[in-house]
Parts: C-alpha cells; structure tokens; sequence
C-alpha cells in the first residue's frame, strides 16, 4: 500500500501507522487460524484414522475415503447433490434475472414488491422446510385444497415419492433464494449507464436485443457471484432437508451434508464422517478458488 | 497413540472434577426425558435425590431417541468435562466403557444385590468387563400391535396368530375404509417393524443367529428373504402419506380410529393413556403375530461417568435410587414400560404392563428375550445403521426380498 511513503514522519508514529492495521487484524486472523483452518487441518487427519466413537491416531492412508465411495447412501447424495444444485442454481439465476428486470421497468411500489421478494430469504431454512413439508403433503396441502375444489384426479406427491422427493428440496430452495438473486441483479442493472442503453435504442436495436447482447454480458460479474453464493449453499444445505423430508423417504434426499452428521454423531464412524467433511470442503474449494483467483486477477487490473 | 489420547482425555476428566468443589454435594443428570409423563416420573427420582441431601443439576437434551443428547454428550466428552450421569441405551455404553470412561458402581450393586434381580439380557448392557458401570430404568418391549378395539369389534377381529392372518385382516380393514397400518416412514420405525419381521419369519433361534452374531449364512437365508417378504406385505397396508411421519402422529391415527393398527414400542402406549384411552376398553395389545413367548426389549440405563472422587458418592446415591423398588414402578407406570428388576410387584400395572412383565419371565426362562435391533440393543451403531439403510430402503422402494437380503449382507460386512 502507499502509506508510509512519506519521509517527514518520525519513525514511531511512521511504525504505528504501518502496522496498526495488522495489529487490529491479528486477533481476526488468529481466531480464523484455529477455528477455521486448524479444524480443517484437524478433520482431515481424522479422515486418515481409524476412528470410531472417539478420535484415535491410527492411520489407515484412504480406508475411510474408499468405505465413503462404497456406501450406496453416499453414491445417492452425491447423485442428490448434482440433481439439486444444477436445478437450484440454474431455476434461481433464471427466476431471480426475470423479476430483477421486471422490478426494473420503473413499476410503482417497486419498493414494496422488492420486499416481498427479498423476505423469503430472510426466514431461517427451518422455517422454510416446516411451512413447505405441510404444504407438499398430500393429505394436508396443495393435493388434498385442489381435490377439495372439484379436480379430484389432481395428484401431487413428490414429497412421498422416492424419485421425486429431491425436487421438493429444489422447489423449497428456490423459493427461498430467489429473491435474493433477484436483488444481486436488480442491483446490477441499476449499475449500467443509462447512456449506453439510450445510444443503443437510438440505433435501432430492440428491447430483447438491447438486453441478451448489452445488459446481460455487462451483468457478467454479478453472474459468477451469484453462482459462487448458490453454489456452496447448494453444498451445504443440511437444515431444509432435514425439515422437509428428513432425509426420506427411506434416504432418497440424502445430501453430503446430511451423510456427514448422520456418519459422524449417530452412527460413531467419525472416521468416515471426516472423510466425507473433507470431500464436501475440496468441492466447495474446486468453487471457490478459481473464483478467488480470477476476481485477485482482475483486482490487478485497472477497472473498465 | 490411542492410549495416551484415551490418557489426556481422562486427566483432562479427572482436571475438570478436581476443580470442583469437594463438598459439592450435587449431581448432574444429562437426559432427553422432557416430554410430560417421562418428565413427572424423572421428577420422582430428582426428589428422591433431594430428600437424600443432593442437589439436582438438570441438563436436559430435547430430542426423542437422544441423537441431539448423544451429539452433546460426545462434544462435553472430547471437551473433558463429562457429566456425572447420563441417559444411555445398548451399545453406547459399552462404547463409551471400552474408552474407559465410565465409573465403577460394583460396590452399591453389590450390596444390593442386583446380579440376582436384573435380567441377564440387560446386565449384558450395564456391565463392562464384569463391573457395573449403569443402572437401567426400564425395559421396553419393541414386537407390539397396538390396534384400536372399536375397529376390531365392529369388524370382528381377533389378534391374528399368523401372518397369513394378519394379511387377510388387513384386507377386510380396507374394505371398511379404514387405514390397516399406522406407520411414520422413518428409519428407525421402519427398523422397529424389521426387529418384529425377522423374529415372525425364523424365530427366537434365527433372530439371535441373524440379529445379534450376525451369522452370515443366517442373514442372507431363505428365512431373511421371509422377512423382508413381510415388509413388503406391511408396506401395502399403510397410507400413502406415510413418509416422514413422527411415530406419535402414527399413534394418534389408531387412536382416532382412523387406521386399526400401529407395529411400534410400548413407549405407545403412553400416547392412549395420555388420551385417556384405557387398554381392553378403548384399544388392544398384543404380540405381531407368530413372535408370542418372544421378548425383543430396549432398555433405558443411567451410565456414570468417571468425573473423580468428590462425585462418586452422590453417583452411586443416584445409581442406588435408580434401583429403588418404589422408584422403578412409579416411573415405568408413567412411561409405559415395565421395571428393570424382576422383583416388582405387577398389582399397580394395566393389562398391557401386566402381559409384558409375565411374558419377560417366560423368554427368560426360555432364552427367547432378545435386544432389539432396531434401538441398538443388537450390534454396534455402525453396523445398525448400515443395516437400517437397507431396512429402509426396501420398504420405500419395493425391492425384491432377495435383493434386499443380498444387500443386507454387503452392508454388514462392509460395516464391521
């Protein structure tokens, strides 16, 4: 940085002002040392153990990771995984950019259509999981209120369905998020200059066209964000699903998340719960880490 | 290496028990009994407790099944701070024995007796290496039909002594539009059906072969695919909004008389007497059918931890009203569930209490009394829960029987 550069200060004051910084940070970054990258460190030594109810150190090299890959459950949370999160992200990005554009049209009460939108994301995953389980119901919810109107063959009942019961999750998740991509884009399209938008009008481009090769690609950076966020909260969801089907039925809902809990405090495998914590971390960081490093990359360049 | 973690887990132990007051007269009790009936007659033992001059440190887990208790449990263990007594069941406490964690209550067992008045089956669960280290509270009962009578009585039904029976029940219940089969889809529930399906299809004999030695020609025999045939023939007799039903809303529906019957626990019958529903009168229970002399029991049990000396007095105080005759019968009557111990007379008990405690002594005396598979008095976590995945599994999905055996052979054998 450039403080520092300048020579007339007396070296006390000239030390101080270099290092306060590091010195109001260090706590920051002891605490994120431990809590954060020690346990990582600490899960991942146990995912080389044999441990069972209580962490031993007898190393067993990648017996736990192979056990994790033979396990049927983990195969059908890592099918769960791949289902929810390309639907999530792609039905989120997809709802979330229409009502930003929608919201964009100088609407009345857009103030208060925005919050309508943005609350959802506001409510705890809990919340979420409860309100929709009972609504999926069939004998309770959306089935039985449609065959009560009249529309007596009307059948929804994917939350009791083995095969479609993850759709639920994707259903529940989408609700929740979506608003608030739909504030990362509104956010957005605020940004571009409204002088590019009139210049194109004034050449003749129409309103589609104006959007799918001007607005869309200047939103790019808001793209790549909005998929990162979505991304590790796909990985990690564990609370809706565990409000909405438990799991089930039978574990047709699994998730990584919930293959980890269930290995590591019910069935004394902590062994095996480390190994499956470390292979939801190394997805999160295949993520997050070319991420981080185009947006380090693009921080060096000169902005626009 | 194992040892001396095993080492620095008990000083950290024995640190955090030493820091204590000595003349800290007081015992902490970490349990998950706070719904109403488990709670008054836990309050029973808090009393006891307090007229004997200790107080009572209340450390609740909310959480039916203790998952959430045992998650806590493990952190304050890892932590080095274990409480002095803990609500356990089955093999979790031998586990947490084998770490060397847990107290020696010998003395008090001892001078009381109880080798001679505890089942065997259950001091298989208290005892480590020949010392007490828990005292159980109750026994349950996991191979029960609870069915409610005005259905059975309108349509003129028995408790079956077959499972063809109870298939040809089931048929005659649909028809006059009722539910046959009150069932929440959860593992565990699910899992509690398998423990009454596997000792219907071979027996006490295969159960204990199959279930509890994990004897492999038994587990992937003709026999088991039996079971798993039952399973299937129950699957067809619940409704279709089953899945991820708690097991007490399961229980309300045969109450309501909504669905004649319901496979579960005699912790069950709580919710009818809760709602003033009296047995013989208002609902039935019996044995599913062909497991009649046959006793698949859970068990409930304080284990003490190893927290130091100035504790040890109050542990074995509380593991010694744990014993209590009076103790035993006023908490099981709320509970559901019969006493620990033999000796206690049945006169207070309804009819349902009474058949249990009669029928205990019978599998004792016939070696037919069997640790339930289903809440983990069979085999170790790790391998029930290998097991329930299949369990599961196939009463969702509808899996051929002999695929479902096969499958349940891999998973032991990967999980041991």
């Amino acid at each position: 940085m450039a403080a520092g550069r300048t020579p007339s200060m007396p070296g006390a004051r000239r030390w101080l002002q270099r290092n306060l910084p590091k010195i109001v940070l260090s706590p920051t970054v002891a605490a994120s040392l431990v809590f954060v990258y020690g346990f990582i460190a600490w899960t991942t030594l146990l995912s080389f153990t044999r441990s069972k109810t209580i962490p031993n150190f007898d190393l067993v090299g990648f017996l736990q990771y192979v056990r994790v890959w033979e396990h049927p459950r983990w195969q059908v949370a890592i099918h769960n995984l791949f289902a929810f999160g390309t639907l999530y992200i792609g039905l989120c990005l997809a709802i979330g950019l229409l009502l930003a554009i929608l919201l964009d049209q100088r609407i009345r009460l857009e103030g208060a259509l925005r919050a309508v939108y943005l609350y959802p994301m506001a409510l705890s995953f809990i919340v979420t999981g409860t309100a929709w389980k009972w609504m999926l119901n069939p004998g309770l919810g959306l089935e039985k209120l449609v065959q009560g109107w009249g529309w007596t063959g009307f059948t929804f009942d994917w939350i009791v369905n083995e095969d479609m019961a993850i759709y639920t999750v994707v259903i529940a998740g989408v609700w929740q998020a979506s608003g608030f991509v739909m504030a990362m884009f509104l956010a957005g399209l605020r940004g571009i200059d409204d002088e590019i938008l009139k210049a194109a009008s004034m050449d003749g481009a129409s309103a589609p066209r104006i959007y799918l090769r001007i607005v869309l690609p200047m939103l790019r950076p808001i793209f790549v964000s909005a998929v990162v966020i979505l991304a590790h909260l796909a990985i990690k969801s564990y609370e809706l699903v565990v409000a909405l089907t438990g799991g089930g039925p039978g574990y047709a809902t699994e998730l990584p998340s919930t293959f980890m809990y269930v290995h590591t405090f019910t069935r004394n495998e902590l062994g095996m719960g480390a190994a499956s914590a470390v292979m939801m971390l190394l997805t999160v960081a295949a993520i997050m880490v070319p991420y981080l490093y185009s947006e380090m990359r693009s921080a060096h360049r000169p902005a626009h | 290496m194992r040892k001396t973690v095993i080492a620095a887990v008990l000083a950290a132990a024995f640190g955090a028990g030493g820091s204590a007051l000595a003349a800290d007269k007081s015992v902490e009790v970490v349990h998950w009994w706070t719904s109403g009936g488990e709670a008054a007659a836990l309050k029973v033992l808090k009393d006891d407790m307090e007229k004997k001059g200790y107080a009572w440190k209340d450390s609740p887990v909310a959480g039916g099944g203790g998952d959430q208790a045992r998650t806590v449990l493990r952190a304050r263990v890892a932590a080095g701070n274990p409480p002095d007594a803990m609500q356990m069941l089955g093999f979790i406490i031998q586990d947490y024995a084998e770490e060397g964690l847990l107290g020696d209550l010998t003395p008090v067992a001892s001078k009381e007796g109880w080798d001679k008045v505890v089942p065997q089956p259950i001091q298989r669960f208290s005892k480590y290496n020949g010392r007490w280290v828990a005292a159980p509270v109750n026994i349950h009962r996991t191979n029960w039909i609870w069915a409610n009578k005005k259905i059975f009585d309108q349509l003129k039904l028995a408790p079956p002594k077959t499972f063809a029976e109870l298939v040809a029940m089931s048929d005659k219940i649909r028809k006059a539009g009722y539910i046959p089969l009150a069932h929440g889809g959860q593992p565990w529930q699910e899992a509690t059906i398998f423990d009454s399906a596997v000792l219907s299809a071979g027996g006490p004999a295969f159960y204990r072969k199959a279930m509890i030695e994990l004897d492999e020609s038994a587990l992937g025999s003709k026999t088991m695919e039996q079971a798993f045939g039952q399973m299937q023939k129950l699957r067809g007799m619940v409704d279709p909004n089953f899945p991820n039903r708690d097991w007490n809303l399961a229980t309300a529906m045969v109450i309501n008389g909504k669905a004649a019957m319901q496979i579960m626990g005699d912790w069950a019958k709580g919710e009818f007497l809760k709602a003033g529903k009296k047995p013989g009168v208002d609902f039935l229970c019996f044995q599913y059918p062909a497991t009649e002399g046959s006793f698949t029991f859970n068990t409930d049990q304080f284990a003490m931890f190893k927290v130091g000396k100035e504790q040890e007095q109050g542990q074995l105080a509380l593991a010694s009203a744990i014993m209590d005759k009076s103790f035993q019968e006023a908490f099981n009557l709320a509970k559901g569930s019969i006493p620990a111990r033999i000796d206690v007379s049945d006169a207070k008990f309804d009819a349902c209490g009474k058949k249990s405690m009669a029928d205990l002594k019978v599998a004792m005396k016939n070696n037919s009394m069997l640790g339930s598979f289903a809440h983990g008095h069979a085999v170790r976590e790790s391998v029930k829960g290998a097991m329930i995945d299949v369990v599961t599994k196939a009463f969702n999905s509808g899996i051929p029987p002999a695929e479902a055996t096969r499958q349940l052979v891999a998973a032991v054998k990967a999980a041991k």
